[in-house]
């Protein structure tokens, strides 16, 4: 598949390299003992630390540098020993200390690579070039009085991962297949909840345009794009705005832009000149973060099987094609739900079939996720179970699932109760069928002289009849001996 | 002169101090000296030393992920020139 994008002076590449940033999963503050929590009252969860009050000093959260770790052996990259928070200085309503602590010449996690799932099955690596621990900034509310604007602190100092990636990126489903990637893995490891509609993970794009293995052309940044979809828009919409720029003449400004979903477009935020001009250095209220090898190996000891082997497990173990393995392991809890069904059941395919088609068309429809599902794991392999030893046909089996899914009663009761189990007693159904070619010699003369597609009629009314709880594969067997034979 | 007045202006910008006109020379020239006092650092021979983030030869202390603190908005806001409710505020910003 061609990633180039067609212009009037012929075709272009899109290089794009992302920032996210990733919300740590911790119950306090980077810097001090703040909880952390999502919508609390204003101001209720900031400590003089947070609100920069003078005189404070800051100390790190270890679980913050644990799993700046954790994510870092995840991502496959370097573990610095020695890292270094530094101020990056510059004026906002929301950061009341007058600069952001980051870490900036050394971060705590340096190169690595990733390998991210493309539609068509195939995979490509990326490059991360760093990790960086940092702090978020107040939420400014600017729609509630005329002449002001509100200045809540509670997500001041909240812990960050910035992961940042290497221009690796060459279009616009490879951006969004990055970040879903990044936002499995992180959710896998449990680093960050990776939940973009609250912010706690969000992109910034860095997008350019160049001829086919021409120089770098100027970037653009993207800012806070918060959902999969939006950032395949994105990345369209902005190749795109560049391209037509240069192709009639003009240059491409480096700035900031935001994207606006609702008019499909990206805009410039008006930056103020020296908006770069952070004069970085090393925060004199912070010592360097030091840990030896034991830190790492125990943080190590912590990861749980990742995406990629996972997905390769289900391939091989199971059979599985690379894109249903790939929608498997995307989350953590569907994986483990299908592995658990499967064993239950005895067959892998089946239980892969069950859970992304079946399954989650339910989910979907009721508006929920697998975590509020009533049928459980081994709930869903019982049913399948009763599919495998014939005792009812797929086609029941959805009904049963329906009432499952309603009711939370297991496969065998629903069964029982309402009398669905299949027949596959020959006799019974041999009756059936001598009544049925008994009582319709046109349609019997019909088929022997050649209209061999009345079979399906023929069982359509052998399962009216037995009220859907014929087994169509004897029903079939069954038909064809008496009306060939 | 290495500190001139432009670098003077903008570097005052940046730390939105305010700065008059007419001290911008004095104040490059001061400045220049100071620098040029500390570039005294330069004749040290660090050749092999990793550049330093401390003074001191330790490493940082770590705390422990529980909430000790927060749950006093009151406080927070006390010496606010203009609070509502629990809120700072600050003129109007628009993006």
């Amino acid at each position: 598949m061609s990633n180039l994008i067609k212009g009037k002076t012929g075709e272009w590449e899109v290089v794009i390299g992302m920032e996210i940033h990733a919300q740590v999963t911790s119950n306090a503050k980077l810097f001090s003992g703040a909880p952390t929590t999502f919508g609390a009252e204003p101001n209720s969860q900031v400590s003089l630390v947070d609100a920069a009050m003078p005189g404070m000093l800051p100390v790190v959260n270890a679980e913050a540098v644990r799993q700046a770790v954790r994510t870092g052996l995840a991502l496959n990259s370097k573990v610095n020993k020695h890292s270094v928070f530094a101020r990056k200085n510059y004026f906002y309503a929301d950061l009341p200390q007058g600069y952001q602590i980051s870490q900036y010449e050394e971060p705590i996690i340096g190169e690595g690579e990733i390998e991210i799932d493309l539609e068509d099955g195939t995979t490509r690596t990326v490059g991360i070039e760093r990790l960086h621990l940092e702090q978020d900034a107040g939420k400014l509310i600017h729609d509630q009085l005329p002449e002001k604007t509100l200045v809540d602190l509670n997500r001041a100092g909240t812990p960050l991962m910035e992961i940042v990636s290497r221009p690796d990126i060459r279009s616009a489903e490879e951006a969004s297949a990055y970040v879903a990637k990044m936002r499995s893995i992180l959710r896998y490891i449990g680093s960050c909840d990776g939940n973009m509609q609250e912010g706690s993970m969000r992109a910034d794009i860095n997008v350019s345009v160049r001829k086919p293995g021409g120089p770098l052309g100027t970037r653009a940044e993207v800012k806070n794009v918060n959902s999969l979809r939006f950032i395949r828009q994105a990345v369209e919409v902005e190749a795109r705005r560049q391209i037509k720029l240069i192709e009639s003449g003009s240059e491409i400004v480096q700035e900031t832009r935001l994207f606006d979903p609702n008019k499909g477009e990206t805009r410039s935020m008006r930056s103020k000149e020296d908006a770069h001009d952070y004069r970085y250095f090393p925060d004199p209220d912070l010592l360097p973060i030091e840990f030896d090898d034991a830190f790492i190996a125990d943080c190590k000891a912590t990861l749980p099987e990742l995406p990629d082997a996972k997905k390769h497990r289900f391939m091989e173990t199971y059979g599985l094609s690379a894109y249903d393995a790939g929608v498997l392991v995307a989350e953590r809890e569907t994986a483990e739900f299908f592995e658990t069904a499967a064993k239950a059941c005895g067959d892998a395919k089946l239980a892969s079939n069950w859970v992304t088609v079946e399954l989650f068309a339910r989910l979907k429809e009721a508006g929920q996720t697998l975590a509020d599902s009533k049928v459980g794991a081994e709930g869903l392999g019982g049913l399948l179970a009763l599919i495998k030893d014939g005792s009812i046909s797929g086609k029941i089996a959805k009904d049963v699932l329906d009432e499952m899914f309603e009711t939370g009663k297991g496969a065998s009761e629903i069964v029982e109760a309402k009398g669905l189990k299949q027949i596959s007693d020959t006799g019974a159904l041999e009756g059936v069928v001598d009544k049925l070619i008994a009582d319709n010699p046109g349609q019997v003369e019909a088929y022997r002289g050649g209209k061999t597609g009345l079979i399906g009629w023929f069982v359509g009314q052998v399962m009216k009849e037995t009220k859907g709880q014929a087994n169509p594969a004897m029903v079939n067997q069954l038909l064809k001996a008496k009306l060939d034979g | 002169m290495t500190i001139d007045r432009q670098t003077v202006a903008k570097v005052a910008h940046l730390a939105r101090i305010k700065v008059a006109e007419d001290r911008l020379d004095s104040l490059a020239m001061e400045l220049d000296e100071i620098v040029a006092w500390v570039e005294q650092l330069g004749e040290v021979d660090t050749d092999g030393v990793r550049p330093m983030a401390s003074a001191t030869d330790m490493v940082a202390a770590w705390r422990d992920d529980v909430i000790t603190d927060g749950g006093y908005a009151d406080r927070v806001v006390a010496n606010a020139p203009d609070p509502q409710g629990d809120f700072y505020t600050v003129p109007k910003v628009v993006e």
